[in-house]
């Protein structure tokens, strides 16, 4: 029996087999999960071909986080097929070229704001679109993909604000949808080698790093070990944790050098 | 597979995925440049041949594939 038997999962962001979020599911399937995904605009051919690729009929559902209309939309299609879901990840984060790499005080407010509100806010699109499939589950968890935005990263910029941005968020949500008894949470992964992270130049520079000082090491190529996090925390495992973010980096931010 | 007959059926591919004309599938022709094709479109043009041909194609593999020409060898190199 899987760790996630019988469990229902949202899966967001699997763009392609390179993707962490397609690891998500290939493993949450493995795990005895079913599974749905989602996709949107011209990442939605590509996700259709990713899913294709996972064993089994697996739908996709075409859902763009920015838009509260087509979460509801897409959690209303949803809820055709299934009477409650228990876990939903989000995968999901962009910024425009000009708040990334480049002097970040240059980039224009509209572009921060598209980062932030297609990185962060789109958490808080999730939960909204969510909150009545979740609490039909009884128990259920909401989980992100996060990098450490505890600190600045070379290039990183206002995608790094983003991200402290969703930290914040994920804590006020864990209390928002504690009564419901849904759970919160997010793993802050070391650097993994998907379109999203080829997008920034400096990202080579981190991924270098990144071995040398975790002390467990770190391969960029592999999602596994994020996946299997992601899982545990959908999973029964962690009934009383939400609130929380959980590093799986192999150790490199526990390290002062 | 002969070279002649895999770029054809290559050329089909990017046809469909790129939506370009024939003409426009030259070995010489950058992705960007010539195609108006980004990043996404090359996923997407690399997972309809891994189809069409049943091979796979790592995404670490894919980094300085920027014409059409490139992206043929890579794929013409998985076939047995």
């Amino acid at each position: 029996m899987g760790i996630v038997n019988g469990k229902q999962l949202v899966i967001t962001g699997v763009l392609n087999t390179a993707s962490i979020a397609y690891r998500v599911a290939e493993l949450a399937l493995d795990e005895g999960a079913s599974v749905i995904l989602t996709g949107f605009g011209r990442g939605l051919s590509i996700t259709r071909r990713a899913a294709a690729k996972l064993a089994g009929d697996i739908r996709v559902v075409e859902l763009d986080a920015s838009s509260t209309a087509s979460v509801e939309t897409a959690a209303a299609e949803i809820a055709a097929i299934w009477d409650h879901v228990d876990g939903v990840v989000h995968a999901i984060g962009y910024a425009p070229p000009s708040c990334l790499d480049q002097d970040m005080l240059s980039a224009p407010w509209e572009d921060v704001a598209t980062a932030v509100q297609v990185s962060a806010y789109s958490l808080a699109e999730l939960a909204r679109g969510f909150k009545p499939l979740m609490e039909a589950a009884g128990s259920s968890s909401l989980v992100g993909l996060d990098f450490d935005a505890t600190v600045a990263w070379p290039g990183y910029n206002w995608m790094g604000v983003a991200k402290a941005a969703f930290e914040s968020l994920s804590r006020y949500l864990a209390r928002e949808l504690g009564p419901i008894n849904a759970r919160v949470n997010l793993v802050s992964a070391g650097p993994i080698r998907t379109i999203a992270a080829k997008s920034i130049d400096a990202f080579r520079t981190f991924q270098d790093e990144w071995p040398r000082r975790a002390p467990l090491g770190w391969d960029p190529l592999d999602a596994t070990a994020v996946a299997k996090a992601v899982l545990c925390l959908t999973s029964d495992y962690f009934p009383m944790t939400t609130g929380e973010v959980i590093h799986v980096d192999g150790g490199y931010h526990a390290m002062g050098a | 597979m002969d070279r002649d007959e895999a770029f054809e059926r290559f050329s089909d591919c990017a046809i469909k995925v790129l939506g370009v004309t024939k003409d426009q599938v030259k070995p010489e022709a950058s992705f960007a440049g010539d195609l108006d094709a980004d990043s996404l479109d090359l996923v997407e043009l690399i997972m309809a041949l891994e189809d069409e041909f049943s091979i796979t194609v790592p995404e670490s593999e894919l980094e300085g594939v920027d014409t059409i020409g490139k992206a043929f060898d890579l794929v013409y190199g998985k076939l047995g």
